[in-house]
């Protein structure tokens, strides 16, 4: 059961007041023909109305200025065309564009409904004790410690650069490259053969540098497919790819289910399944995006499923995506092969292969918005440079940047401190879970784990998933982010993101769902 | 170890956008940037050069920032133990930090010289104007719809509005009969025109000050375009890029200032998009803002923004750098002062070789006549000199062609991208240009 029948339900235009509900018409024919009446329709319009119910329940404050009035604009239907709009010169408010409206809908997603509530009332040792611990955000905070120390003893002189060297402002004040200064693309290219596979070296003019992953993954989007053609996703997976992928450009995502029997790994023949099932819709499949290691699940893909993979997409001619951004926060003991690995082995077609990096998760700086997008397409590469200047990275930063990466005694031991103290962390918080008997699936990666917490869940269908979420959110005051919103088949899994915990932290953490376990049992 | 597989006959295939000519890049406006890059003018290295006067780039003023930053070393590093670091490291949110919204208002309200107020909840942050420019473009116009953009119009916007959103540019056509200011005739007529191509328009593009022509919009001309606006309840997004690059801070007037002069009526439908590159000589930073009077235009617009965000490095470093009132006061009076004096030798340079230029009052260049000289009065023409410019007179400046001016002959020529000396030595082989072709001709 995934959520992607909401986006084909239309709404009919309701009372303005804001807690009204909203009425739906499921269509049945729309839905995925999986489970036919019951679960394809009954089901998700009482989970629809559920959420509505929760909505009106819990609507956080309005925010200040500018009003908030707008993030309850009944919008238009989300499947209008230009006919059914209202036409030129009409009276009423000047409208935004049918792509915008979808984006100005209040945010329906646990995903981000949780991090706004988080946003209202985060938690503080001191200050906020009994606020919302955040675990639905992967950032990692374990070792900025190194990097502070890093930054203080190296840039003690202004992002200029030190006395005596030539470096002057006008090295960061001008326009640069809109795909990145060469220095840094070279300082990157190390970085990544530190952390994605000493066995691999990385071509700097293969990599084109974007101001972090997001817009990557969003402009590799927009060179591979086009607007109503789709990418099969292996899911579960980051719920951040509806938006990123589908916001602008037009591209579908197929979630290619898989299962936990199987420690949630993919199969060719699911994509296979897949694949045809969307021909058959008359829909154009032009790649596959895998997460690796795996978000939410944290799990790392084997070199022959590797193998596999690229065969698979050889034989239907389409792209693969390889979002590698979590390959530096590896703390098990499985191999991790890097997408690169597999092709300096193979001399041949390698033109359908793109990998996307960034600094957000391995080196903590999520702020500093670095992304990479390397690819071995140079017509792809092309494209892709050109349209950097939507979303380049600032100069001063790719100044820091190319001193730090540049440093490769400090980046190796931050890479090998950072998976200790994850490991540590992770062992600790699987541990505690393990206690209230929460499972976790086996991980050797990512900065979250995997929880089972079907065992908890008043009936095994999203809508319980959900309830439990809620009490998670609400009474527990925890944001973890449920498996639907990650589109897992199977429900009752949560992704907690534990890094930007401390120790001391886990027990309060564990304490608290214990107090929401035991009403549940 | 070789693994002979077979090749597919078709290879993997790309995308419309990848494949798409929309990015423009082979236009004479990008043509002329490499020839430069091939043979770039250096004074004591490479002064036969070709001398590069086709980016509109503001170095004249950058002294004040290096001074700045050098006296100001907490603001561009975290000083020691700063507090701020582990905060900027992981800030990633898309509202922007707020002290730097907050600074960033105050220094456009100081550009306006006070005349209008701005709010920080209502600033966007960006990678840039190009970004800004684009993200709008998403939000108020779907594939297939139209903006409407005055003529001559800086040649970016073919590729940064179009090639990504699907939309089409209708030109609102500008001539020199009254300097190329926007009349209601055209704005008309420009709408009629995509009304019978079954177009749908769904606003007004305008960049004030102009690039190319180097001078800002009268205020009745703005009062009009607002009108516009309103009577086909469409939207006015205005540029104002260059608005501290105008010479005289009463000579610019803001689209905010007619807005508050109406106490705001109507103006849920203007966004104005800004950005440090020009007047504050800061392209590299990759600094823009969206300010829109529109409520769901900023909700969207700062979602959207989480594909163009800010370093918060840069943010946070600007937050200090625009709060600083003595020092934003004295860069942009001093800016303004030295733009102004670069216009006058170029203007007069040029005069002295016998050529006219547009009277401009703002901005990074000039909007050149070169008419008379042109073989023939046609786009062909034009390009022909711009041809000679480019090969023979060793300059790269940019043809009104590639601006969609709709009468050839006009060329945008930069004049802040240089020290005084290149710009000496510019226009004297403008000058000698000028006497061969009157010998040539004599």
């Amino acid at each position: 059961m995934t959520q992607s029948h909401r986006t084909t339900e239309p709404e009919h235009r309701k009372p303005t007041t804001a807690t009204a509900m909203r009425l739906i018409v499921p269509l049945q024919g729309v839905v995925q023909g999986r489970g036919g009446l019951i679960l394809g329709s009954l089901i998700p319009c009482a989970l629809f109305y559920f959420l509505q119910f929760y909505l009106k329940r819990h609507r956080s404050p309005n925010p200040p200025s500018p009003s908030a009035s707008s993030s309850n604009l009944a919008g238009l239907p989300r499947t209008s065309s230009r006919s059914t709009l209202s036409s030129r010169g009409s009276l009423g408010p000047v409208r935004i564009s049918a792509r915008g409206s979808s984006i100005a809908k209040p945010d329906d997603s646990p995903y981000y409904i949780g991090w706004n509530k988080f946003r209202d009332d985060p938690y503080d040792k001191i200050n906020n004790p009994n606020g919302i611990i955040q675990l639905g955000l992967a950032e990692n905070t374990l070792c900025l410690d190194l990097i502070e120390k890093w930054v203080s003893e190296n840039l003690s002189d202004s992002i200029m650069g030190r006395d005596g060297d030539d470096l002057s402002i006008s090295g960061i004040t001008t326009y640069q490259p809109f795909d990145g200064m060469m220095e840094l693309k070279v300082a990157m290219a190390g970085f990544m053969s530190q952390v994605l596979g000493q066995a691999v070296s990385f071509d700097p003019s293969q990599i084109v540098l974007t101001a972090g992953a997001t817009p990557a993954v969003e402009i590799l989007c927009f060179c591979l497919a086009d607007h109503g053609n789709a990418l099969l996703v292996p899911s579960p997976y980051y719920p951040g790819f509806d938006r990123d992928i589908r916001f602008r450009t037009g591209v579908e995502l197929i979630p290619v289910h898989c299962r936990s029997t199987d420690n949630f790994a993919f199969s060719i023949t699911a994509l296979d399944q897949a694949f045809n099932q969307a021909r058959k819709r008359g829909v154009k499949v032009r790649g596959i995006l895998i997460c690796n290691p795996a978000n939410p699940v944290g799990n790392i893909i084997p070199r022959e499923t590797l193998y596999e993979l690229l065969d698979f997409a050889r034989e239907k001619n389409i792209h693969v995506i390889s979002d590698e951004i979590y390959g530096g926060s590896i703390f098990g003991n499985e191999e991790f092969v890097s997408m690169a690995e597999i092709l300096e082995a193979e001399e041949v077609d390698k033109d359908r292969v793109h990998i996307i990096y960034g600094l957000s998760k391995d080196l903590s700086l999520p702020g500093f918005r670095t992304g990479v997008i390397y690819s071995y397409n140079e017509s792809v590469l092309a494209a892709a440079k050109k349209l950097t200047r939507f979303c380049s990275i600032s100069a001063p930063t790719q100044r820091l940047l190319i001193s730090m990466l540049s440093d490769t005694k400090f980046i190796q031991e931050y890479l090998e401190t950072n998976k200790r103290r994850i490991k540590k962390l992770y062992d600790s918080f699987v541990a505690g879970l393990k206690q209230l008997g929460i499972r976790c699936s086996e991980s050797s990666a990512g900065l979250y784990c995997w929880a089972d917490m079907s065992g908890l869940i008043p009936s095994y269908s999203e809508k319980g998933e959900l309830e439990l979420w809620d009490k998670l959110l609400n009474i527990a005051k925890i944001n973890v982010t449920p498996g639907s919103a990650c589109h897992c088949i199977e429900p009752g899994w949560f992704r907690c993101c534990f890094t930007s915990l401390t120790h001391e932290d886990i027990p309060l953490v564990i304490e608290r769902i214990q107090k929401v376990a035991e009403t549940c049992k | 170890m070789a693994i002979e597989i077979e090749q597919p006959s078709v290879s993997v295939g790309l995308s419309k956008v990848a494949v798409s000519e929309t990015h423009g890049e082979d236009s004479p406006y990008f043509a002329g940037w490499k020839a430069y890059d091939e043979n770039p003018y250096e004074e004591s290295t490479n002064p036969s050069g070709v001398i590069q006067m086709g980016l509109a780039e503001n170095q004249v003023s950058f002294d004040l920032l290096e001074e700045y930053l050098e006296q100001q070393p907490e603001a561009s590093t975290w000083g020691k133990g700063a507090p701020g670091f582990r905060e900027n490291a992981l800030f990633q949110d898309y509202h922007g930090l707020k002290s730097f919204r907050q600074a960033m208002a105050s220094f456009m309200e100081q550009i306006r010289g006070g005349r209008a107020k701005f709010d920080l909840n209502r600033i966007v942050v960006t990678a840039g104007a190009t970004a800004a420019n684009e993200l709008l473009t998403f939000i108020l116009a779907d594939p297939g719809d139209a903006l409407l953009v005055p003529t001559p119009y800086y040649p970016g916007f073919d590729r940064d509005l179009r090639w990504r959103t699907g939309i089409k540019i209708v030109p609102i056509h500008c001539d020199s009969s009254n300097n190329f200011q926007i009349t209601p005739q055209a704005l008309e007529a420009a709408y009629k025109e995509a009304e019978s191509k079954d177009v749908r328009v769904r606003g007004v593009l305008i960049t004030n000050p102009s690039n190319p022509l180097g001078a800002t919009i009268q205020r009745s001309v703005l009062e009009e375009l607002l009108d516009f606006a309103t009577r086909k309840n469409i939207h006015l997004v205005s540029d104002e890029i260059y608005s501290g690059s105008a010479f005289s801070s009463s000579e610019f007037v803001s689209i905010a200032e007619i807005l508050e002069a109406r106490q705001y009526k109507d103006s849920e439908r203007v966004h104005i998009v800004y950005s440090l590159s020009k007047d504050l000589g800061l392209p590299g930073f990759r600094v823009g803002t969206i300010y829109s009077y529109n409520d769901k235009v900023v909700t969207t617009a700062r979602r959207m923004s989480s594909f163009t965000l800010i370093s918060s490095q840069t943010q946070y470093l600007l937050a200090s750098m625009l709060s600083n009132k003595k020092f934003t006061e004295n860069y942009i009076k001093t800016n303004r002062e030295r733009l102004q004096k670069r216009y006058q030798m170029i203007i007069e340079g040029l005069r002295s070789a016998g050529i006219e230029c547009l009277k401009g009052n703002a901005g990074l260049f000039c909007w050149m006549n070169l008419s008379p000289l042109l073989e023939e009065q046609t786009r062909e023409g034009e390009l022909a000199l711009w041809d000679s410019m480019l090969h023979e007179v060793k300059l790269n400046i940019s043809p009104g062609s590639s601006c969609h001016c709709s009468e050839p002959g006009w060329f945008r020529v930069c004049f802040a991208n240089m020290s005084e000396q290149t710009l000496e030595v510019a226009l004297k082989r403008i000058h000698n240009f000028m006497q061969k072709r009157e010998r040539r001709r004599n």
